[in-house]
């Protein structure tokens, strides 16, 4: 199929952006979306123009490196996957598709596409880890058994790949299905108890100092988030912050 | 006699890892604050081994290329981490899991190091755990396990399919912890270009920010390399694309023995081909293989018509049907180890009966599974003479809570639906068994160069086991590097800081910015993409599955007149100063450019077929084991260190003879 991209197209953060518009021939339908661009990059390198910047590493939906915004959705125009899994056959010959880098205050952009997502980076430090150090005589694995329920739910809370795709959807860029994804992991298990309050705490305070918005329970984020992390994990992490303020 | 000195502690192999944390030197708490190290790659094992040596007090600078340490490429293994735990009473051991272990990698890994990390993977288990990673449990609470191939036990924990995932999740935890403290000073989106030594031992490196482009120069008491393995040599390959060997091969050239880069894991169960766009190849979990069955048609005339879409897979009965791995491997059939089954594959597809257009596939079939859960469940539930649709409803209820993810991942790629039709697959390039040569205390030949994980090659000899991967990375990574490097760091509590403005730092930076300059202003005319693929195309011809002596001379021929050609015509475009993708993967197609003829040469040297490597000359010529791979330890029961020397056609070899006192070198029988 043949078909006309609208990109994003910036230099660098202190340059101003605009979308550009390509051609691109001779599309399998059975190609992901990043191999079309692959195809539309061995183009402009060919023509001795710069290739369009934009992350991507596993390339099968589980580093959460990629992260486009396209023809208005995160991820693209299917649900439960990254962009790297989004296939061409999901378009039409003909189509105009426009490609633009997660929208976000707390996410800007670097280069053409590729946004610096490191303040997901500060409030995994704020708080989401459980102090334990390397010793090799921690307590046997299965000296606390866990529900299956609790583990498994824990499991679908930790499944967060931090793409960000609930940030660039969200019209408040909230980051709270980001956060209570991890908070939720731990507050499920047993081992997370002894620090639950100051996590929770410590976790929200830096999401607010990163300039993410607030959730206002519209679930945007529930639908484009390629893991199905669900918003009872929101509801959690304030239930959290609750009782870690009442004591 | 060898410059090889592998270090292994004398003594019964149960009693050397023991004996040898008790005798060495050990760095007290205060002089740890003045001593940094280098960890390069935050995988499972870098990323461990950061948090781990940042606990112990010293200072620790880690280096990614990604946006984040919790995207390094060990997040995408799906199927589990094996542990001598014997929670399921079924008789596993830590003599077992060794056992397995160097049996499974065809007698060609190091033993005492086999044990240590037998001995220790139950610590990993319960280091993870309290640190929150949600094994999946059965419903007492207590973990699960599942079977993998080669094996006679059920040793794997898992996570879903999410399990390495979820334990570099685990690392990335403690390494956040240490980096709020400022232990860990974490430098994303960086890439290392190349090591510094002074005097003789590793002080540090030089790397690139990937976003400004600026060259910096970091310093310390040691280094170590985490990078992960080569297979991108293959351009596909399940590796992750920016995964890369510039690391590795970067202090391989300055003095780091190179060992067994023949040793290649071609995984079973991948996503075929589907055209030449494709820019990589997907795995399908091993855990796949303890329900699906594989087969291809007997008959030819099926075959075609398969292929021409006049028949579906579904229309054949039982005995139209060829079970070729139960057929030839009665004991251990759809579970054997991954090298037999890549090439039974391969064998089968050579004979004309692969099944799609490629001729490039074999059937991976869950009716079978599905049927007999179904039953199962209908006994459960007390369903009296359940129809067919009924059994096949249950049955795929069970298969989905098990491999769900799985077969949605399979229907988003190929887009078909995997209860309903068997799943198509074929080997692809997965993991590399070869890597830096270390000692015992996963030294390399440059003294204070450490190397983990993947990277290095001690563990897993020709051949790795299913969820083993894992295991090898966190051992080393948290409970083997943070001991023994502490033994070399105590002769450096006087040294100070390290700094940066000498001469060697001077020298190796101008390598690298010469290296730089030459790509940005070389007026080539191809892109870096047409040398990796054409590249790929040699290693996987004639240095893949199956390799011959005619085939692996003419690759090392190929090679070097590809790297000339790269060398000339090569076009990068964009600016140094910048965030310029294009300029990283020149950087690492050169290192794979010359790697790759190594790896042709290592292949050449090594006329015997052990685990991955499968020299067409070395097959059994009659008897029951008549076609499958022959074995020569009269010979080759050594490990191949490779010295730089220039072109990689001079590289000198160096042998480390492989003793085995603890076990018997037998045929690897799966029969």
């Amino acid at each position: 199929m043949n078909l006309t991209l609208k990109i994003w197209r910036q230099k660098d953060s202190n340059t101003k952006g605009q979308m550009v518009d390509y051609k691109v021939t001779d599309i399998s339908e059975h190609m992901s979306f990043l191999e079309m661009m692959d195809v539309l990059n061995e183009q402009l390198v060919n023509s001795g123009e710069e290739p369009v910047a934009f992350d991507h590493d596993c390339r099968e939906g589980i580093c959460g490196m990629c992260s486009m915004y396209i023809n208005g959705e995160a991820h693209g125009p299917d649900r439960g996957i990254t962009t790297c899994q989004l296939h061409m056959r999901m378009f039409k010959d003909g189509d105009t598709i426009t490609i633009e880098p997660w929208r976000a205050k707390a996410f800007p952009v670097i280069k053409d596409l590729v946004v610096d997502r490191t303040a997901f980076e500060r409030i995994q430090q704020a708080g989401g880890y459980i102090s334990v150090n390397t010793s090799g005589n921690t307590q046997d694995a299965n000296a606390i058994p866990i529900s299956k329920h609790a583990a498994d739910e824990a499991m679908d809370a930790a499944a967060c790949i931090g793409c960000g795709a609930c940030v660039a959807t969200c019209k408040n860029s909230s980051a709270m299905l980001f956060v209570g994804a991890k908070v939720s992991q731990y507050a499920l298990l047993p081992q997370g108890q002894i620090e639950a309050a100051d996590r929770v705490r410590n976790m929200v305070e830096q999401m607010d100092a990163e300039g993410f918005g607030n959730c206002t329970n519209t679930g945007a984020c529930e639908v484009e988030c390629p893991k199905g992390i669900s918003l009872d994990t929101i509801a959690r992490m304030n239930r959290e912050l609750m009782k870690a303020n009442l004591k | 006699m060898s410059v090889l000195n592998s270090k292994v502690p004398k003594g019964p192999i149960k009693d050397k890892w023991t004996t040898y944390k008790d005798k060495i030197n050990l760095v007290n708490p205060a002089n740890k604050r003045h001593i940094d190290i280098i960890v390069v790659g935050t995988g499972l094992a870098g990323g461990s081994a950061a948090a781990t040596l940042a606990e112990l007090g010293y200072n620790v600078k880690a280096f990614c290329y990604q946006d984040s340490p919790r995207r390094a490429h060990s997040i995408a293994a799906q199927g589990g981490i094996n542990a001598a735990k014997n929670y399921q009473g079924d008789g596993d051991s830590t003599y077992r899991l060794f056992y397995d272990t160097v049996k499974g990698g065809d007698y060609r890994s190091r033993e005492a190091n086999v044990y240590r990390l037998a001995e220790v993977s139950t610590n990993i288990i319960d280091q993870c755990v309290a640190q929150g990673v949600p094994f999946a449990r059965d419903y007492g609470g207590l973990l699960d396990n599942r079977s993998f191939g080669g094996v006679l036990v059920s040793r794997t924990f898992y996570a879903k399919g999410q399990t390495g995932q979820q334990l570099l999740l685990g690392a990335y935890s403690a390494m956040n912890r240490q980096i709020a403290r400022g232990k860990i000073q974490m430098y994303n989106r960086h890439e290392m270009l190349d090591v510094v030594k002074v005097d003789g031992k590793a002080r540090g490196i030089i790397a690139r920010d990937l976003i400004t482009g600026k060259i910096e120069r970091h310093s310390a008491h040691a280094v170590v390399i985490a990078s992960g393995g080569y297979g991108n040599v293959y351009f596909l390959s399940t590796n992750a694309m920016g995964s890369n060997a510039t690391a590795a091969w970067k202090i391989h050239k300055k003095g780091a023995f190179f060992a067994n880069p023949c040793y290649t894991q071609i995984h079973p169960t991948c996503i075929p081909r589907s055209g030449d766009y494709q820019s990589k190849l997907t795995l399908m979990s091993e855990s796949l293989r303890n329900d699906g069955r594989i087969w291809v048609p007997k008959n030819m005339d099926d075959v075609m018509a398969i292929r021409e879409g006049r028949k579906k897979p579904t229309d054949l009965s039982e005995d139209e049907r060829d079970y070729y791995l139960e057929r030839r491997y009665p004991a251990f059939g759809n579970l054997v180890p991954r090298d037999v089954a890549s090439r039974a594959a391969k064998e089968r597809c050579d004979a004309g009966y692969g099944v799609n257009a490629t001729g490039e596939a074999v059937y991976l079939d869950f009716a079978a599974a599905i049927e007999r859960y179904g039953k199962e469940q209908a006994k459960i539930h007390h369903i009296e003479n359940p129809s067919k649709a009924k059994i096949t409803e249950l049955g795929e209820a069970i298969v989905e809570a098990k491999y769900g993810n799985l077969f949605q991942m399979y229907e988003k790629i190929v887009d078909q639906n995997p209860y309903k039709t068997p799943m198509m697959i074929y080997p692809a390039v997965h993991y590399t068994m070869g890597g830096v040569w270390v000692d015992y205390n996963l030294m390399t030949t440059i003294p204070g160069c450490y190397c983990i994980g993947e990277a290095n090659f001690s563990d897993h000899g020709a051949n790795r086991l299913g969820a083993s991967a894992l295991m090898q990375g966190l051992a080393d990574g948290y409970f083997v590097l943070p001991y023994t490097i502490g033994d070399y760091l105590s002769d450096d509590i006087r040294t100070g800081p390290i700094p940066t403005d000498t001469k060697e730092f001077d020298d190796v930076e101008k390598e690298v910015n010469d290296r730089i300059n030459f790509f940005m202003n070389n007026k080539g005319t191809k892109s870096v993409d047409y040398f990796h693929k054409k590249l790929g195309k040699i290693m996987w011809d004639k240095v893949g599955m199956s390799r011959n002596a005619t085939g692996l001379k003419e690759a090392m021929v190929e090679i070097k007149a590809i790297r000339e050609e790269f060398w000339k015509e090569v076009k990068v475009p964009g600016g140094a100063n910048e965030m310029n993708p294009e300029l990283e993967k020149a950087g690492r197609v050169a290192d794979f450019l010359e790697l790759g003829e190594l790896f042709a040469k290592d292949a050449l040297t090594r006329e015997e077929s052990c685990g991955g490597h499968f020299r067409e000359e070395s097959a059994e010529e009659d008897g029951p084991q008549k076609g499958e791979a022959k074995r020569n330890d009269k010979d080759f029961a050594f490990v191949s260190a490779w010295e730089y020397k220039g072109e990689p056609a001079d590289a000198v070899l160096h042998k480390e003879e492989l003793e085995f006192k603890d076990i018997e070198l037998k045929q690897r029988s799966y029969k």
